[in-house]
């Protein structure tokens, strides 16, 4: 089995830990670093809200964990550790994609929604069907059991006539619909983790805010603890209780919800906080855009990677060399001068 | 799903009206008719018969009807009696000719069809899951060769080895001791020896096609997000290769299931010619050439009876096997 006992064990409080991970694809056109070091951890309970534009590696960092990497990645390095309800230890970073032991964790300890509600559940099988499968597979339910544990699922989930729609194929769902009988395949064995890929993006605004109202109740009375992954930093001020920023494969700055947006220590997360548009202020105005584009991935900048489209890049230091991890109480920022936005908090306070 | 099925079903009457109309019309287009051909073929052995000896010929032979009548004359017999008139070129009932026809080529069709899936989806899967691997290379060339390889060749192929070196006879489906003799096991044995030729080329030929569009399927399906929703739930490779992506490539082969039955069951007239089959596709090409009208044109009707059922066939499996059809 994978699990393992650990030499230097995680603390008390700690569910997952992500450690140095380090995921490319070599290319024709050359090598992308997707998942360039990337170091994060979530408590149990705790909601981990993960930003960063398209491209970022927040996918692929998230697909690590799951060990569900695409066929041609290859993982160089890193350490991914999980220690779910149950106290087993699993080093999900040893675990081969079609190993049992990952199997195990897969839908039993960790649950995974995606972005695609329309695409991402079998058009060819019911809902309840979907679900009654992951939980006979894992709790050894019997078919009776299993059926009613997926109506009992889908009334958590606010269902409307959860009995008979138990029955419903996905496309005769609203998106909506769809994506509350994803996250009821997702909670089905009660996980001590949900990672949410962009759960949100492809809903209309009013259901965003439902799925999100969701999310939170879910959170609190089955006392999980969510990977929340979006590149929309309005949505993380709803519902994360901590943030990390990424940017080329790498997470640029880490802090508790309030000093992401209150003390940004990043650049990049100060920049991605103005071009939010604040309701009444913004309206009718155009908002500042971050300048320059997102590098493509076989050509990432030496040193800081944001160094070109940063208004703070100090030549001589920024383009040549990688910002180390620098902390400020819970607080962690790569950028060189961090320091000078610890002391100067901001003026103007960003906005939620 | 009895209101879908009952729906096609009503729907096919009229087709099956317009096409066996359609079918009686075409057999009669050609300029002559079957008197003319008969005549022609007298002369060429020397006889002849006079230009009043034909009209008479016509005259009993109902040929000089509307064509509505002689239509009429025809269908209510088959439907009402079942008797499908008389082959003018046999002189029988055209009955007596095509039952055991009919029944062998359904047979033999229906056999390569099953051997061609039970090929045809495993290796389709595996090229997929296991894309560019050495099998899914090798399975490509086989693809290639099946596919290009004429089906007579390989027929004819098969023919010389199985003469050459495993000394049986080939060509027919019965050694000339059992042609007419009742059915025995030894037969039934003898029957089989010779199957075997035939259904290897049907299938071959069929597989290598069918190999390429379950894999261009799989490959799409396999990328699509809910088969790594499956992952994620902690079902293994094989549960979920074979429960979700292989339930959905599979449509598409469903929906043809019903159109294979007459492809298959008139696409491999020069095989059966080849392989000397007494199946229906000879027959039918016999009968087309020589305007023996109400022999072609049961053929052609049967076929697209065939043609009609089979599609329906396809679309209540197809609705049965995919929800977004049958509630669409
Ligand atoms: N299967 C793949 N093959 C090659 N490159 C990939 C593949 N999947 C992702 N990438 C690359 O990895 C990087 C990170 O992707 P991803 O994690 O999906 O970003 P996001 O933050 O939008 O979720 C991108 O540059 C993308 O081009
Ligand atoms: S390290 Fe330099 S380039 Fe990078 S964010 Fe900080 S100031 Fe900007
Ligand atoms: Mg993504």
């Amino acid at each position: 089995m994978g699990n393992s006992i650990m030499t230097n064990s995680m603390p008390e409080n700690r569910l997952l830990e992500l450690d140095n991970v380090q995921v490319q694809f070599p290319m024709r056109e050359g090598l992308v670093k997707a998942v360039n070091g990337v170091s994060y951890h979530v408590n149990k309970g705790e909601v981990l809200g993960i930003v960063g534009e398209s491209g970022s590696g927040k996918s692929i960092t998230a697909r690590a964990i799951m060990r569900l990497l695409p066929k041609n990645a290859k993982e160089t390095g890193g350490s991914i550790r999980l220690r779910p309800r149950t106290g087993e230890e699993f080093e999900l970073s040893a675990l081969d994609r079609n190993s049992r032991a990952v199997r195990k964790v897969r839908g039993n300890h960790i649950g995974m929604i995606f972005q695609e509600p329309m695409t991402a559940l079998s058009p060819v099988h019911t809902i309840g069907t979907q679900i009654m499968r992951t939980v006979q597979l894992h709790k050894g339910l019997s078919k009776a059991d299993a059926r009613a544990r997926a109506v009992e699922l889908l009334a958590k989930v606010q269902m409307p006539r959860p009995a008979q729609l138990v029955d419903a194929y996905p496309h005769q769902l609203s998106g909506g619909m769809r994506q509350r009988a994803m996250i009821a395949l997702a909670i089905s064995c009660d996980p001590s983790l949900l990672i949410a890929d962009e759960p949100t993006t492809a809903l209309d605004v009013t259901t965003e805010a439902q799925i999100i109202e969701l999310l939170k109740e879910l959170k609190s009375e089955l006392g999980m603890a969510i990977v929340f992954i979006t590149h929309n930093f309005g949505v993380v001020a709803d519902i994360a209780d901590r943030v990390s920023v990424m940017y080329l494969g790498r997470i640029v700055e880490t802090a508790d919800v309030d000093d992401i947006f209150y003390a940004p220590k990043h650049p990049y997360t100060q920049a991605l906080l103005r071009s939010i548009p604040r309701l009444g202020v913004d309206q009718g105005r155009r908002l500042p855009t971050i300048p320059g584009m997102v590098p493509d991935p076989f050509s990432v900048p030496n040193g800081c990677a944001f160094n070109p489209r940063c208004i703070h890049a100090v030549p001589g230091l920024c383009d040549t060399q990688v910002p180390p991890e620098l902390r400020f109480g819970s607080q962690m920022s790569r950028c060189h001068i961090a320091e000078q936005f610890a002391q100067t908090e901001q003026q103007e306070p960003a906005h939620v | 799903m009895i209101a879908f099925i009952g729906r096609r079903a009503l729907l096919a009457i009229p087709t099956l009206i317009f096409i066996s109309f359609i079918s009686f019309v075409i057999i009669q287009l050609p300029p002559g008719d079957y008197v003319t051909s008969y005549a022609a073929q007298l002369r060429q052995q020397g006889d002849y018969i006079s230009i009043a000896q034909e009209a008479i010929m016509r005259q009993n032979l109902g040929l000089n009807d509307p064509i509505l009548v002689q239509y009429w004359r025809w269908i209510s017999n088959i439907v009402f009696r079942g008797d499908f008139g008389h082959s003018l070129e046999w002189n029988a009932p055209v009955g007596s000719l095509i039952w055991d026809r009919l029944a062998l080529t359904l047979a033999i069709s229906s056999l390569s069809l099953v051997f061609t899936w039970i090929i045809a989806i495993p290796v389709g899967v595996y090229s997929a899951t296991r894309q560019y691997s050495i099998l899914d290379h090798l399975f490509t060339v086989f693809g290639f060769l099946g596919k290009g390889v004429p089906d007579f060749l390989l027929a004819l192929i098969l023919m010389w080895i199985g003469f050459m070196y495993l000394h049986i006879d080939v060509g027919g489906l019965f050694s000339p001791q059992y042609q007419n003799a009742p059915w025995s096991w030894d037969k039934v044995v003898n029957l089989l020896s010779h199957l075997w030729i035939p259904l290897v080329v049907l299938a071959t030929g069929g597989a290598a096609g069918l190999i390429r569009v379950m894999r261009a399927n799989m490959l799409d399906e396999l990328g699509k997000p809910y088969v790594e929703t499956a992952y994620a739930q902690g079902l293994s490779e094989r549960q979920v290769v074979w429960n979700y992506p292989v339930r959905v490539a599979l449509n598409p082969f469903i929906s043809t299931v019903g159109w294979s039955l007459p492809a298959l069951f008139s696409g491999d007239v020069i095989t059966a010619v080849v392989l000397n089959l007494p199946t229906t596709g000879p027959l039918l090409l016999q009968a087309l050439k020589m305007q023996d009208m109400y022999l072609a044109g049961s053929f052609i009707l049967i076929l697209s009876v065939f043609t009609v059922i089979g599609t329906l066939v396809s679309d209540i499996l197809l609705a049965w096997f995919d929800p977004r059809i049958r509630y669409a």
